[in-house]
């Protein structure tokens, strides 16, 4: 767990119970989930692992996972109604027990289609205290952990992308605060996550879009 | 945090002739380079929503989502109203402390202070001081600085969470946390605080982490109301001018130490203690046939 620094971290968050990692953690990889979909999900099936599996109904992990699909916060009380609120917002969903192998005991897999028919694959874990991280973006090992502004592009996978991108960004004064870059197979397709100090206008993440070689950029927000 | 241990932390808020509560409000502006009145309203915002769970637990009690707890606050409340019971205003903070830890379970809004588990306890203690004695909400936001204060260093010098320390960790730490926010609250001295402290959580030492079926439920709720008494007669204790024989910091040592030591079973993973009584077996398998 991280080292816990602020009078915040002992007094807070403030949330809906009964768990933080079983729930709060739930609702932040829910919406880490909607972000990276970038659109409206009209339907999921969800595999819980480990003690996700066994005691996710009594701690409204369901519940959780779902509401932050719908991007409700954390401490937000109809956390509770979320199935209804699913109902009214077209959305179908699924839970299924899952081994996911070797992975933490809160562990989560999201198969998600938006309303556009696009469609993600997402692992994640919460790690306890509320604090997630996301593993797995469509089959791209990553390591994101919502506490800051991301890029997530994919691209090509050729010398001088990824400076070209950290040039946009510098250019308009952001600081890279953690950067990560993951690929299938060499010269093919890459991902790159950069976490930024500052939050990142829609016209830099546009210019970025208009790069030679990107395939995809989603900017997701701290959740 | 620039303070290692409670007992730098008491010397340096005496030396400046301010209280505990003052002295970690200030050193969380400067940690966070913000303006004191964020971080002012930060807590204080907290505070109203401990408020909120108080009553919100007390007057429209829920069954909880494993079904096993819902309405005991309420009903402690009424009993209390009979004017009968045999510990007076401690009973008040716990009939409180309980509703929360109920809500909590019913998937209401909460604080977590330490954590989810052991969110009654310091609502609980302080909501019933603030009524008994009509203090400020200023003064009891100042309270809950000191109390976070506290919680920092346990959470450097051994743990906060259930998994790592068992329940000494979480409604033990809530506990030793409440005791020194009354004692900041009643005009206490910064060592008095400490005192209060250690006395607290001497007393919840190898309290193992043994929800049944896994829920925070059974014992979570009720260790939320018995941690509120706990704090206050600490308090108590140490108003009287009663010293710990061990300083608070060593006692905080010792329960992370016993937290290394305990078997995973106490640990809050529901294989040992009252998750595994007959009781709790069959609690555990009637709820998890429900999946």
């Amino acid at each position: 767990m991280a080292k816990y620094m602020s009078c915040f971290d002992i007094i807070g968050p403030i949330m809906v119970g009964p768990s933080s990692s079983h729930t709060a953690g739930a609702v932040r990889l829910g919406k880490m989930a909607r972000y990276l979909l970038g659109e409206n999900p009209r339907k999921t099936d969800i595999f819980l692992h480990g003690s996700f599996r066994e005691t996710y109904r009594g701690h409204g992990t369901d519940l959780a996972l779902i509401a932050g699909l719908l991007g409700l916060e954390t401490d937000d009380t109809r956390i509770k109604e979320s199935f209804r609120l699913a109902k009214e917002a077209s959305l179908d969903f699924s839970f299924q027990p899952a081994d996911l192998g070797d992975v933490h005991p809160n562990t989560v897999r999201f198969l998600l289609e938006g309303e556009t028919g696009y469609r993600l694959e997402m692992q994640g874990s919460s790690t306890g205290g509320g604090n997630i991280v996301v593993t797995e973006i469509n089959g791209f090992p990553v390591e994101l952990y919502g506490n800051f502004e991301t890029i997530i592009t994919t691209h090509r996978d050729v010398p001088g992308v990824i400076a070209q991108v950290t040039q946009v960004l510098s250019r308009h004064g952001i600081n890279i605060a953690f950067m990560r870059v993951a690929r299938k197979n060499k010269g093919k397709m890459a991902s790159m996550m950069i976490e930024t100090d500052q939050s990142i206008p829609q016209e830099v993440l546009e210019e970025i879009k208009e790069l030679p070689y990107m395939s995809s950029v989603r900017l997701v927000g701290k959740v | 945090m620039e303070w290692s241990s409670l007992a730098e932390m008491a010397a340096c808020a005496e030396e400046q002739g301010i209280s505990l509560g003052r002295l970690v409000f200030l050193g969380e502006v400067q940690d966070t380079e913000g303006q004191e009145r964020s971080v002012y309203e930060r807590m204080s915002k907290s505070w109203q929503v401990m408020k909120e769970a108080v009553q919100e637990g007390l007057n429209n009690p829920s069954k909880s989502r494993g079904g096993m707890i819902g309405g005991e606050g309420h009903k402690l409340a009424a009993y209390l109203k009979k004017g009968r019971s045999l510990s007076g205003d401690v009973l008040d903070a716990v009939s409180r402390a309980l509703a929360v830890a109920e809500l909590n379970a019913a998937m209401g809004k909460i604080v977590a202070a330490p954590t989810a588990g052991s969110c009654g306890i310091i609502p609980g203690v302080l909501t019933m001081l603030q009524e008994k004695l009509n203090l400020s909400d200023e003064a009891v936001i100042y309270a809950l600085f000191a109390a976070s204060g506290i919680g920092l260093i346990i959470a450097q010098r051994a743990s906060l969470s259930g998994a790592q320390g068992g329940c000494q960790a979480e409604c033990g730490s809530a506990a030793a946390m409440a005791a020194a926010a009354v004692v900041e609250l009643a005009g206490g001295t910064p060592f008095q605080v400490l005192d209060a402290v250690a006395i607290s959580m001497k007393n919840n030492l190898g309290l193992v982490c043994d929800p049944v079926a896994g829920l925070v439920e059974v014992p979570c709720a009720k260790r939320n109301a018995l941690g509120a008494a706990n704090a206050l007669v600490a308090a108590d204790m140490a108003l009287a001018g009663i010293v710990s024989v061990i300083p608070a910091d060593e006692v905080i040592g010792a329960m992370g130490e016993i937290g290394r030591t305990m078997p995973e079973a106490l640990r809050e993973t529901a294989q040992g203690g009252l998750a595994r009584t007959p009781t709790g077996l069959k609690l555990a398998k009637k709820f998890l046939s429900l999946e």
